[in-house]
């Protein structure tokens, strides 16, 4: 039977991860599930959480007035929901939508940020590796707005 | 049937127009036939004609149909110009002039017995279609086949009809994805590179065939990389200004190849180096 | 006493009706003042006489007559971006270099009709694309380099994928007569591209004048049959040693040239100079008003345009001479890949120098020089590749 412990450090987003950190990480961890349909969070809501999927599909909304929110991005398996937990003022700016039924970790985000500002290391290691999924978002959305499938620049 | 005669390849030959599709509000495949109840010219998948509009001018199409069907020639062309809306508004019963086939085609000989992954990104289905056929057709000669298809918006989606038949074939998977999805779309959003995660398909044993633009044929061909396949089983669509198809106007040239000759399709190991030269 | 020249020449194309020849078997003496015997043979062939003549202070090649229309007495003085005709002291009939123009202005026009097509009901027929009715081309005055040119093209339109018909109606009855060069311009650079100065094979006649004091004459080398059986109309002799040795010193002119490209390894030179900051200096001086292109005489980029008349009824394809200088040639997609000047120089010069070789096995360039002369600003080719050559030498790049 897989342990939090184990499904955190084998996780790629924490791949490399000193032993002692992993165990500080799994101390803020938590098993979480959500219907499909059901929304993990919506935008305006204080950001203390971020979410790895194991199973299932979210989609990254945007609320738009007089019709159903736009998505703007979706994720999968792999995937790391979520890092406005990292930056003040800690608050969501997309809602969270599950599109299937999702399996996901639930990091407790204010927990962490405080074991990161006890412990810088851990922290430097925490947003070593977020830096590099927001440049992944950022390439990512770069792309969508070129327009590369447009005819005319 | 009429075997076709060898011909000049500088002088088009007739065909009619018997079936108009509208696929998206820019874009419409035409199925031409020959004349006189003629064979149509065979093909190989990512093979281009010359496609001529009486008097107005001539155009590089990739051939969007069925390999096996050799009384029909099929043609998706956008609308983006003059020469593009004139062969986009020809009308059942005109005859449109066709040069060719010409170029290097997909290596769908190469990929027997493997895994064939089609990376597709706008109107770059079109020429990947008659692999998808190919494929399909001769079903056991190949693994798993893996479709990931990214488009602008859900308007933009060609072949809609097929795309949901072909999902249901065995060890097939079918993955589309939007750039913006608008009010109703409720399927993947985002570049097509985010569809990997969710491909199955064997890193040592697959072949990959992208086509699109050419910005996302060079992210779609680095990820691939990223994910473990050889550069030597991944092949890329180029496209360059053509005038003639043959190799004496010499206008689409890319570094020492010509693209209707060498081309359009490479494998990435010999055009990676040529991806990065600006203005090349 | 073996010939000036090297064994370089390029082979006339297979199933072409010109051989290959000895090099000292059939050679004959023409005095000059029966040079239009040798005119009023071809025309008596059907051969529609093509020749040097003098116009707008050039040597250009035109339809001739007789012998009076070429430039007797005339020679060229050429350097970077300059060409001036001068008097001479004698009275040659091939005492110039090169003109602008090369026999592509022949061969593969500047303007001409593809094909023309019709609608009949609800399609279309191309209408009879037979050239008949025109006389085969004698090329009187054929420069080695040039000779060479002509090779070129025949390996692109007659040996690669696909035949060009109308080069294949036009040139497979041409009748080639080479003038050797005894004199090199300050531009040529054929000795190093090995594709001169003088020519070997592939010709039917090769005229070599003597101007210079004694009997103003031609010694002419045969280089197929036909071309023995046009002499035999004439009033040529046979060769003598002496006329064969003088001959041979009046090539050996030729080879003094100023200048040379070193052609080692130069598809990886340029291959890996594609950031070389040489380009952005040329870049600077070129205009890309794409003279070197309408001049040289390997270029061959062409375009097409595709006509219709009022009535809508008949349609016409042309092909015109097209150059990678404009600005439209690699326009795709709403824009030109190849928008700056620096990047259409350095697609000339690479495809010219190194891509040609990949594409055609051999070199786009025969040395003739006419690039350097023609060139508004006086862009030497050579200079480039030597510049760019030396600076990666020094670790410059």
């Amino acid at each position: 039977m897989e342990t939090l412990e184990r499904i955190v450090a084998d996780h790629p987003f924490f791949q490399g991860l000193d032993h002692d950190f992993t165990e500080l990480v799994v101390g803020c961890a938590s098993n979480v599930r959500f219907k499909a349909g059901e929304y993990i969070f919506k935008e305006g809501d204080p950001a203390d959480t971020f979410y790895l999927i194991r199973e299932g599909k979210v989609a990254l909304e945007i609320f738009a007035p007089q019709h159903k929110p736009i998505i703007v991005s979706t994720l999968g398996v792999g995937d790391i929901l979520g890092w406005s937990w990292l930056v003040p003022p800690y608050v969501w700016k997309f809602h969270a939508h599950g599109i299937s039924d999702t399996r996901a970790i639930a990091l407790d985000g204010k927990c962490l940020r405080n074991k990161c500002e006890s412990n810088h290391d851990l922290g430097y290691e925490l947003f070593k590796r977020f830096a590099h999924i927001m440049e992944q978002r950022l390439e990512s959305t770069r792309f969508q707005l070129l327009d590369v499938y447009a005819t005319r620049r | 049937m009429v075997a076709m005669p060898a011909v000049d390849p500088l002088l088009p030959t007739p065909y009619i127009v018997r079936e108009i599709t509208k696929e998206t509000p820019d874009t419409f495949t035409l199925m031409l036939r020959p004349e006189n109840g003629d064979s149509s010219s065979p093909f190989l998948p990512g093979q281009f004609s010359m496609l001529w509009v009486f008097g107005v001018g001539e155009l590089p199409i990739s051939i969007s149909g069925e390999p096996s069907r050799h009384d029909r020639l099929t043609y998706t062309v956008r609308s983006v110009g003059q020469a593009t809306h004139a062969f986009i508004s020809q009308q059942r019963g005109d005859a449109v002039g066709v040069r060719g086939p010409f170029g290097v085609g997909w290596p769908v000989a190469e990929a027997r017995g493997r895994d064939v992954i089609i990376v597709a990104g706008g109107i770059g289905l079109a020429p990947l279609r008659p692999v998808i056929y190919d494929v399909l057709a001769n079903r056991k000669d190949y693994g798993r086949l893996v479709i990931l298809y990214g488009v602008r918006s859900p308007r933009d989606l060609l072949y809609r009809k097929e795309l949901a038949a072909w999902a249901r074939q065995r060890d097939t998977q079918v993955l589309t994805t939007v750039d913006y999805g608008g009010i109703s779309w409720r399927g993947h959003v985002g570049v097509v590179t985010t569809l990997f995660k969710y491909a199955r398909f064997r890193q040592a044993q697959a072949v990959a065939m992208i086509c699109g633009p050419e910005i996302m044929m060079r992210f779609v061909a680095r990820d691939l990389e990223l994910q473990g396949l050889a550069r030597e089983n991944i092949y890329v669509s180029m496209e360059r200004n053509m005038k003639c198809g043959v190799g004496f106007c010499g206008h689409c040239q890319y570094g020492p190849h010509f693209i209707c000759k060498d081309g359009p399709v490479f494998g990435f190991d010999r055009i990676r180096p040529l991806l990065d030269k600006y203005e090349l | 006493m073996e010939p000036v020249c090297d064994a370089s020449g390029v082979q006339a194309a297979e199933g072409s009706s010109i051989a290959a020849a000895g090099r000292r078997v059939q050679t004959y003496v023409l005095p000059a003042d029966r040079l239009d015997e040798l005119i009023a043979a071809l025309k008596q062939r059907a051969y529609d006489v093509l020749g040097p003549t003098l116009r707008d202070s050039a040597v250009v090649y035109e339809h001739i007559e007789f012998a009076d229309e070429l430039p007797r007495g005339w020679t060229d003085s050429q350097e970077p971006g300059r060409y001036r005709l001068e008097k001479r002291q004698d009275e040659a009939f091939f005492g110039y270099v090169i003109g602008p123009q090369s026999w592509k202005k022949f061969l593969y026009p500047a303007q001409t009709l593809r094909w023309a097509a019709e609608r009949t009901g609800n399609t279309f027929r191309i209408l009879n694309n037979e050239r008949s009715g025109s006389r085969p081309y004698a090329l009187l005055g054929v420069r080695p380099c040039e000779l060479s040119a002509i090779g070129i093209h025949d390996r692109i339109f007659l040996d690669d994928r696909y035949p060009d018909t109308i080069y294949e109606a036009a040139r497979s009855a041409v009748f080639i007569i080479v003038a050797q060069c005894t004199q090199a311009a300050a531009t040529c650079f054929c000795d190093s591209m090995q594709t001169g100065p003088c020519a070997n094979s592939g010709f039917d006649l090769a005229l070599t004048e003597l101007a210079g004091g004694g009997e103003h004459r031609f010694v002419i080398e045969a280089g197929s049959e036909r071309g023995t059986q046009l002499l035999a109309q004439t009033s040529a002799r046979a060769a003598t040693d002496d006329d064969l040795s003088e001959a041979e010193a009046a090539r050996s002119g030729a080879l003094k040239q100023l200048r040379s490209i070193d052609n080692t390894g130069i598809r990886e030179l340029l291959y890996n100079s594609f950031d070389h900051p040489r380009w952005e200096q040329v870049a600077a001086r070129c205009l890309a008003c794409g003279n070197c292109t309408m001049v040289c005489p390997t270029c061959f980029c062409i375009t097409v345009e595709d006509t219709s008349d009022v009535s809508g009824q008949h349609a016409a394809r042309w092909r015109y001479w097209d150059s990678c200088f404009t600005l439209n040639f690699s326009y795709i997609h709403g824009g030109s890949v190849r928008n700056t000047g620096k990047a259409r120089y350095r697609q000339w010069m690479t495809h010219k120098l190194a891509a040609w070789i990949d594409q055609f096995g051999v070199s786009g360039c025969v040395g003739c020089g006419r690039c350097i002369t023609w060139c508004p600003v006086g862009i030497d080719i050579t200079e480039e590749v030597r510049l760019i050559r030396e600076a990666k030498l020094n670790g410059n790049s």
